[in-house]
């Protein structure tokens, strides 16, 4: 039996965080009703000429810099001219010749002391389509989209798995956050991915004949995608069938890639520089500014988290997630030696706290002090898990402080034997079927048995000291 | 009194400052000239006198105040039909200004109406219009060259003492010479293109037709500088050019080009310029032969620039958002006949050659190799300038030729521009002054080129050959 591996290569079209487009001072927002943020120069109109914005190229060359890219000296930018009513000049100014950056990579983290380096072909800036919308009868063009900057980042065929595709997807899409260079979402169609694949015997350096897929509309899509599309060449392979070199959609529904019809003639886009756009060479100082302006990046933080914090590597996956909750996690962490309640904090009750409310950390106000305060309750003794939530949630909510929010909520964990002992007493002899499922042996009906005394407390017992009351009431019944 | 329509501007602002006439009869003599006369030159394509008898009744400021001219169809103007003598734009309605115009209208100008052109600028004889033929004021069975040819006749005509027109192979200075007036086109980047409906980007610049050399320094002062809306204009001071043009020209030393005086141009021609150059010498100007070696190449070299920028500046014109729409079953068909019904056979003819020069495939052996040639144009008047302050030629090898005569041959009708071409590869600023009649009574125009930004140089010569020489005397009789 051959071993086969699949040869991946991403292509993905990120959309720039910019106040304005790219060539006009249109808002670069489309949320809005069709056709709203759009002017002459958008539409194309005669007569009109692009104005480079200058903040998009920063943000490129922040995204071209933190990929360990080659930055062009001369920055030009050419038109790529192709027919289609969503692209109001028929022509797309973009960087073809000389992309803004090259030879670059990024290193992602597979599992446990396994680092990837998947090296960057190019990124370069380019203008967004229009968008259509089609009817029955005729099609409709919302222009809003229209001159939104982007960038596209191409990467080598480095990557041998869907698995690993996906992984590098999230870790470039966490990079991109972490720069502020843009949102990411891809259900706004912030970003976008094509991928190209092709797949060889094992051992074999010479690539196969390649297809690229379009249409996955998120990271698991193109997992799976890939995913399809390799066990579909590997049999083709097995059958001595030909692999075509050809565009394939990815039917989200049916869970299968199609051949997408094939055009009539090859495209030609007739590339040549832009002459409305004058070549420019960026400064040395603006360069050197915007690699100060970039941070520490998810992998050093990631690999910085583990080694400080002592983290296993999925507790600090799950931290450098958002730049925010990191930040804070790091602050906090500094100023206590409960690491481990903190994170089992954030990684429970706050995230089902963001995830009800829809939000993201930095949405919440949150002091450390505030949440050392709750682990302190809690390691005391005042607080059980169900009021460490509650609290946790009201401090979310109202910005006020623990103990405040116990007042008003009157939480307050009986701690108190002489006030638990009458209610164990009770509970026991509701249940007597449980109390003796426990003396022939079935140990976990003592949970059966704390589960009704924190019910009858409405939750403020404290469970441990419940369970130890039981524990000896049931032994000395004996 | 001096007949009003051939006042020069500074004299129609002291005829309105002294209010020996009033805007609306100013405006009134223009509009009684053009419907007299114009039916037989048909240099207008459209007028609006309402409009302009409406600013004339505002108040106005400014070095042009209520002064009338006329616009080049290509050039947008808010609330106006501007089609460039295309059937493809007609009904096209600019919901803006383009800078040139915002400038002028900021003095005080008052556009009278919109003058005929070669569609697309593509032409040297207005008849490639999708209206009708330019006639030449000097004689009504000639061209009035072109492409600006509607501007050109216009103001020698007498129906508005200015005209804005567009160059980008020699189309401002050919009809002013073949007209008997002045024509300026400015450094590449001295003036916004911002609004000119593009022909070839990296060629194309807007420039005034006037009388005199003086009331072209003063139109040129006020349409010149940077535009923060054109990334190709250059921030660059700019002078007071009618302020400049009584310095000294003694002293000065100026190249006539070998190349420029060789077989083709009519021998009339010739001795015209030799002439004009004689006076230069008398006026204490020094004369010295140079040699421009690559001037053979420029033609050919600029038939493949300025047509693949064509092609791909002419793609939005498809049907889509303006202008002619012919309903088809689908998009790809709409295209088609849309296309092959608005466009004329010239546009085709350079969207063909532009489309195919830019193919990849030949884009190396065509585009590339046009941009090459260009530079090494650059370098021939680079080092020129070494040793001359500026350059005499004739503007065009021939005097105004007969309606229909080379129409069906492009060959010729290219070579018409064959000593304006040059000029505009190199970005260079040049003029066009009248330098007498030929025996046909045709006028016979002197070009000055001078180096990037030193329009007041070309502007000071030419004005103390007009001061000795006064051609500018001569009108026609129609």
């Amino acid at each position: 039996m051959i071993d086969f591996e699949p040869v991946i290569g991403l292509e993905i079209h990120v959309q720039l965080k910019t106040k304005t487009k790219i060539f006009c001072s249109c808002l670069n927002e489309f949320t809005l009703e069709p056709n709203k943020n759009i002017c002459p120069v958008c539409l194309g109109l005669p007569g009109v000429l692009p104005v480079l914005n200058k903040k998009a190229f920063r943000l490129a060359l922040k995204a071209a810099l933190a990929l360990n890219c080659k930055i062009n000296k001369n920055i030009v930018f050419d038109r790529k001219n192709y027919f289609y009513p969503d692209l109001p000049k028929n022509y797309q100014i973009s960087e073809y010749f000389s992309p803004l950056g090259e030879n670059g990579y990024l290193e992602i983290i597979l599992k446990e002391d396994q680092i990837k380096k998947i090296r960057i072909k190019r990124i370069h800036l380019e203008e967004d389509a229009g968008k259509l919308i089609h009817t029955e009868k005729f099609s409709l063009i919302d222009y809003n989209r229209a001159g939104a900057p982007l960038i596209e980042i191409v990467t080598e065929p480095d990557i041998f798995s869907p698995d690993e595709a996906f992984k590098f997807l999230q870790q470039l899409k966490l990079l991109l956050q972490y720069l502020e260079v843009s949102d990411c979402d891809m259900e706004k169609g912030f970003l976008r991915c094509d991928a190209n694949i092709s797949v060889r015997k094992k051992g074999e350096a010479k690539l196969g004949v390649k297809t690229e897929i379009k249409n996955m509309n998120s990271f698991k899509a193109v997992k799976s995608a890939l995913e399809y599309e390799f066990k579909r060449q590997v049999e083709l392979l097995k059958e001595n069938k030909e692999i075509i070199q050809e565009t394939r959609l990815w039917d989200e529904a049916k869970q299968k890639t199609f051949s997408m019809r094939k055009k009539e003639e090859a495209h030609d886009y007739r590339y040549f520089p832009e002459p409305d756009l004058p070549v420019f060479t960026p400064q040395d100082e603006e360069i050197e500014s915007i690699k100060s302006e970039i941070k520490e990046l998810p992998l050093q933080k990631l690999l910085r988290f583990k080694s400080t914090f002592n983290l296993t590597l999925g507790e600090a996956e799950f931290l450098i997630q958002d730049r925010e909750m990191a930040e804070f996690f790091e602050e906090t962490a500094k100023n206590t030696s409960f690491v481990k309640d903190l994170y089992n904090l954030l990684k429970g009750p706050i995230s089902e706290y963001l995830n009800q409310n829809k939000i993201s950390f930095k949405q919440v106000k949150i002091s450390s002090s505030n949440i050392l305060k709750i682990i302190e309750l809690k390691n005391k003794g005042k607080l059980n898990n169900i009021q460490v939530k509650e609290v946790l949630f009201g401090v979310l909510k109202e910005n006020k402080s623990p103990e405040e929010i116990m007042r008003e909520k009157g939480i307050e964990q009986i701690s108190d034997e002489s006030k638990l002992l009458q209610i164990v007493e009770d509970v026991m002899k509701r249940n007597l079927q449980a109390c003796i499922d426990y003396k022939k042996g079935k140990k976990s009906a003592i949970m059966f048995l704390v589960g009704q005394v924190m019910k009858e407390t409405r939750g403020k017992a404290n469970p441990n000291l419940v369970r130890e009351i039981l524990e000896r009431r049931l032994k000395n019944e004996d | 009194m001096k007949e009003i329509f051939y006042c020069s501007i500074k004299e129609l602002r002291k005829l309105l400052e002294s209010k020996k006439i009033t805007p609306t009869e100013l405006i009134e003599i223009f509009k009684n000239r053009i419907e007299n006369l114009d039916s037989k030159i048909k240099s207008f394509v459209r007028t609006n006198f309402e409009r302009a008898f409406k600013e004339a009744q505002t108040k106005k400021e400014g070095k042009l105040a209520y002064i009338p001219f006329a616009v080049k169809d290509n050039i947008c103007i808010k609330g106006e039909e501007i089609t460039c003598c295309s059937k493809i734009l007609k009904g096209f309605i600019s919901p803006y200004d383009a800078t040139v115009i915002e400038r002028l209208k900021n003095e005080g100008a008052i556009i009278i109406g919109i003058t005929n052109m070669d569609e697309f600028a593509f032409g040297s004889s207005t008849e490639n219009s999708c209206y009708f033929p330019t006639h030449n004021p000097f004689d009504l069975e000639r061209v009035p060259g072109g492409s600006s040819g509607g501007s050109a006749a216009s103001v020698s005509a007498g129906f508005v003492p200015f005209a804005l027109g567009s160059d980008t192979g020699g189309s401002i200075r050919q009809p002013a010479s073949f007209c008997g007036v002045i024509g300026f086109k400015p450094t590449y980047g001295r003036v916004s293109r911002y609004g000119l409906i593009a022909f070839g980007s990296s060629l194309d610049q807007i420039g005034p037709i006037t009388r005199t050399v003086q009331d072209c320094a003063l139109i040129l002062s006020i349409i010149s500088g940077k535009d923060s809306k054109d990334s190709t204009s250059v921030e660059i001071e700019v002078p007071d050019f009618e302020e400049g043009l009584e310095k000294e020209i003694k002293g000065l030393k100026i190249g006539l080009p070998k190349e420029y005086f060789v077989a083709g141009i009519q021998e009339e021609v010739k001795e015209k310029v030799l002439e004009g150059v004689k006076i230069l010498e008398k006026l204490g100007v020094s004369v010295k032969e140079i040699s421009l070696p690559h001037t053979k190449y420029a033609i050919p070299a600029y038939y493949i620039v300025a047509p693949s920028e064509a092609s791909s500046n002419l793609s939005r014109f498809d049907g889509v958002q303006y202008g002619l729409r012919k309903e088809s079953a689908d998009l790809a068909e709409m295209y088609e006949v849309t296309r092959a019904d608005g466009f004329g056979l010239e546009a085709k003819r350079r969207i063909l050659l532009g489309t195919f020069c830019l193919s990849s495939g030949f884009y190396e052996a065509y585009y590339l190799k046009g941009l090459k040639t260009r530079t090494l144009i650059k370098r021939d008047f680079e080092s020129a300038f070494k040793e001359v302050s500026l350059i005499v030629t004739p503007t065009s090898p021939t005097p105004a030729f007969k309606i229909g005569e080379k129409i069906k041959d492009p060959l010729s009708m290219y070579l018409s521009d064959v000593f304006t071409v040059p000029v505009n590869l190199a970005g260079l600023p040049a003029i066009s002054v009248p330098c007498g009649l030929s025996k046909e009574n045709l006028p016979i125009g002197m070009q000055i080129i001078g180096p990037a930004f030193r329009e007041d140089l070309i502007l000071r010569l030419a004005f103390w050959f007009e001061r000795e020489t006064e051609f500018y005397k001569i009108r026609p009789r129609i």
